[in-house]
């Protein structure tokens, strides 16, 4: 059994069982039973069972779960308004609880879908009642995103509705879109089964694999995707975890990434994605890791930030890799990037010591960008299809405190936050207009 | 007498490690190239100033750690340690879970009064260690939140608190593209605060470090660390016991106060820039050899051109002849380059440093009118070599490039009077501590 240590003791607490039940905590020392600081709330209870019934079933306890049996039907009205009131009172307990065992809390994670009812709408719920019970703690929300494929006709009307939500209630968002991690996983897979010659993925270095799990072969179909987002937050909180010689901690990421309130969604990249076991890693292979966090096809949505306008840009480098480095790959990508006119310096950096397992180095750029604007627009478009024929909309005006005006804010809320990306584009390109210099009498 | 160091956030308190080991390196080392008793004086001088005897088999350093995350301190305490040659005191630091978030209102108004007791109380103790109090010297850097903000509002404390001290801060100019996005922000609202409560502000960018690691110490993967190593080198060779006046006949005994003396004589001008030359790998060390008028030719003409370091010199520049020129500080007649000063102190560290001549850095055109040539340049000596260097010559200057300036432009501030045009922010700041 190894060492409980402040790495650890950011996700977990270390709860002494030996004695049967919940002993008390411990706060250094050997590791006793580790228990997640984590809420685990569904409507219905097939996900739930399966996680307490898996390999990971000492980690989450019965006091941590807020489960239902029939689930949301994929409305958002049901998640947010009926089962919101419900569950309420049970909510703001057990995270009052979670919140009691901790030292020094600094960021709520929710992470949940757009689409469906649960997630989208008791989550936001849940959201909002954090911003409630704990107005100073960050709120760092990752929500995946409907796919224009997406096979739950009601998506738009619950990503609109919990748009509003995210707008007004979230620090930061993280979204994700499923296209983007399914194309992720099936490079990895080419690359494996490629059979290149001399060059062999090394098992858990990949960015879909659940670091220390011994199987290779997925058993679930989204099982290599959701671990992708997995890394991302290990990634995004690995300077409360490990040092460095240049920390970034989450509250900095926030206060250095978000200029204006409202404009808080963050593109995320994770490079590489994989390691090769027999190739030694030249000073070249480092860069191209940097040039690939700003590709396309890094990215963990359907954006392409090269060609639109950076507010700003956040780079956390984990492993051997040291200030100059950084220093000279920023100058090198800088140039085919376009930052606002009136933060072309608009750069974050963090330096782990640490690597993550399987990689001598890794990189995550988060990115501030007017490139999530298109995933917003589709999703008003497919929202206004859907409206215009007031399709479905009975199943959610019939719930109680739900009306026409909540999807006329929503569209509403969603349309000015697009406005306000456009704005910006309309300045890409333009003249660096200085600010008239402040004259003082002498 | 002694000088307690204050190190404030993750820069400051990654640099204040470096600065004690390059100073103990400095005095264990057998380079000092002088005689035993020569030896023994440096070496007691130098720990009265930096160091407290206690009962422990090791010095401790007389400093305070302060941060309002925890991770840093533990790993600068833990190594410091381990060295086996000095130690921090334990007790002597203070840290929170937090961080702060790079933000400067974070550090000023929320951590600094609710944690200014504990560590006041702090400092409190490491002063009264020494028996006679010289001041403080401040590390921190203008770009995050802790060192930033935090120390800005150490800095008025420790100016409430010991008004007859003298307070000196290190401050560190982040690189330009950026290593924060805040950080233009940040340094903007502690330069205005420092400005008001602290005696003189010694400034290390990252941008000049990171050159001269780059081409004068030929390291490849530069790290924080080389930046760090470099910069502790440059102060080590600034503080470390010298002879201040000719024929004296002991060590300095007021470091910080002299070196307010002979370089701030106005309070309105109180940025002070450090060059130090020579800088080279150590393993070329035992292949080089100086002259003093050489080293010398090439810090009259670094301070003249305003260079950082003693490669890629511009040796056109040339300062302005007299007679010619206009009795005001802001002479138009000054070629556009020239760096003119209000003060230099040239501190000379080695063999040979009574025969040096010094002229050229008494030259009155080097200089603002207002001043006599005679009090604004002085010079400080000792045979005893500094961290190796068999001759070593640093540069203290008051003058008026200040390059970095141009940051301040975003916010539409005058180079010479940005003094002046903080109140605005003020105002904004005090209206977020009320919420």
């Amino acid at each position: 059994k190894g060492i409980y240590d402040e790495a650890l003791s950011s996700f977990f607490r270390n709860v002494d069982t030996r004695s049967g039940g919940d002993g008390p905590d411990i706060y250094r020392g050997k590791i006793c039973s580790l228990k997640a600081r984590a809420l685990l709330i569904d409507m219905e209870e097939g996900v739930v069972n399966e996680i307490l019934q898996g390999p990971l079933r000492d980690v989450f306890d019965s006091k941590q779960l807020i489960t239902d049996v029939s689930g949301s039907g994929n409305n958002w009205a049901v998640g947010h308004k009926l089962y919101g009131y419900q569950y309420r009172e049970d909510i703001v307990e057990k995270l009052r609880k979670t919140a009691e065992h901790c030292d020094c809390l600094q960021c709520f994670f929710v992470i949940h879908s757009m689409g469906g009812g649960t997630g989208s709408g008791l989550g936001t719920f849940v959201l909002n009642l954090l911003e409630d019970e704990f107005p100073e703690v960050y709120r760092f929300v990752t929500s995946v995103y409907p796919s224009g494929q997406d096979d739950v006709i009601t998506s738009p009307y619950n990503s609109v509705l919990a748009m509003k939500e995210l707008n007004e209630h979230a620090d930061c968002v993280l979204p994700i879109e499923n296209e983007s991690l399914f194309d992720i996983v099936n490079k990895i897979h080419q690359m494996i089964n490629s059979g290149k010659l001399g060059s062999t993925v090394k098992p858990n270095s990949m960015v879909t694999s659940g670091t220390g799990s011994a199987k290779t072969v997925q058993e679930k179909p989204f099982d290599a995707m959701n671990n992708i987002v997995a890394n991302l937050l290990l990634k995004v909180v690995t300077s409360a975890r490990f040092e460095g010689s240049l920390n970034m901690d989450l509250n900095e990421i926030s206060m250095n990434l978000v200029p204006f309130p409202r404009l808080h969604y963050l593109v995320s990249s994770l490079t590489p994605l994989y390691t090769l076991a027999d190739v030694n890693v030249p000073s070249r292979r480092l860069d191209q890791m940097f040039s690939d966090a700003f590709s396309r096809d890094h990215q963990l949505i359907q954006a392409d930030p090269k060609h639109s306008l950076y507010l700003a840009c956040a780079l956390l480098v984990r492993g051997n890799v040291q200030v100059s480095d950084l220093r000279r790959n920023i100058e090198r990508l800088k140039p085919s990037l376009h930052f606002v006119s009136w933060n072309q310096e608009g750069w974050k950096t963090g330096l782990c010591s640490v690597p993550p397992v399987g990689h001598s180095h890794s990189l995550l750029a988060l990115a501030n960008n007017t490139c999530v604007k298109p995933t917003f627009i589709e999703l008003r478009d497919r929202f206004m299809k859907l409206y215009k024929k007031k399709a479905h909309l009975h199943h959610y005006l019939h719930i109680d405190g739900m009306e026409q005006s909540c999807f006329s804010e929503a569209i509403s809320s969603l349309s000015d936050l697009i406005e306000e990306y456009n704005e910006l584009d309309a300045t890409k390109g333009g003249p660096r207009t200085d600010p008239s210099r402040l004259k003082i009498a002498i | 007498m002694s000088i307690v160091t204050v190190q404030l956030g993750q820069c400051g308190n990654q640099i204040g490690h470096e600065v004690f080991n390059v100073i103990c390196g400095d005095v264990h080392g057998t380079h000092g190239l002088c005689s035993k008793k020569e030896n023994g004086s440096y070496h007691d001088a130098c720990k009265e100033r930096f160091f407290s005897e206690e009962e422990s088999e090791v010095p401790v350093a007389r400093a305070v750690l302060v941060d309002m995350e925890p991770k840093v301190i533990s790993q600068t305490l833990s190594i410091a340690a381990r060295s086996g040659y000095w130690k921090y005191d334990d007790r002597s630091h203070f840290c929170q879970k937090q961080g702060s978030g790079n933000n400067w209102a974070n550090g000023y108004s929320v951590h600094g009064p609710r944690h200014k007791e504990v560590i006041m109380d702090l400092v409190q103790k490491e002063a009264e260690k020494c028996d006679r109090l010289s001041g403080f010297f401040t590390i921190m850097s203008m770009a995050g939140g802790t060192g930033s903000g935090l120390g800005a509002f150490v800095t008025q404390c420790l100016r409430d608190a010991f008004p007859t001290s003298f307070i000196l801060n290190h401050v560190i100019w982040p690189y330009g593209t950026g290593e924060v996005i805040v950080q233009n922000y940040n340094s903007v609202l502690t330069l205005s605060h420092l400005y008001q409560s602290s005696d003189a502000l010694l400034v290390h960018e990252n941008d000049v470090i990171h050159k001269i690691c780059a081409q004068l110490m030929n390291i490849k993967q530069i790290s924080f660390r080389d930046v760090n190593q470099v910069i502790a080198h440059q102060l080590g060779s600034v503080f470390q016991p010298t002879y201040t006046a000719e024929g004296g006949l002991h060590y300095s005994r007021n470091p910080l106060g002299d070196l307010m003396e002979t370089l701030v004589p106005h309070p309105e001008f109180k940025m002070l820039g450090l060059r130090n030359i020579p800088q080279m790998p150590e393993n070329s060390l035992a292949y080089s050899t100086f002259s003093w008028p050489g080293l010398i030719k090439h810090l009259r003409q670094m301070l003249i051109a305003n260079a950082k370091m003693e490669e890629g010199i511009d040796w056109q520049v040339r300062p302005p002849r007299l007679g010619s020129s206009i009795p005001s500080s802001q002479s138009t007649n000054k070629p556009l380059h020239f760096n003119t000063s209000v003060a230099n102190l040239v501190i000379l560290r080695g063999k040979d440093t009574h025969s040096i001549d010094l002229g050229s850095f008494r030259d009155p055109s080097l200089y603002t009118s207002w001043l006599n040539p005679q009090d604004a340049f002085n010079a400080w000596k000792t045979p005893r070599a500094f961290n190796k260097y068999e001759k070593s010559a640093s540069l203290v200057s008051n003058s008026q490039f200040l390059a970095y300036i141009h940051q301040y432009t975003k916010f539409g501030i005058e180079e010479e009077d940005f003094l002046d045009s903080f109140t605005a922010l003020e105002q904004v700041i005090s209206s977020y501590s009320i919420l």
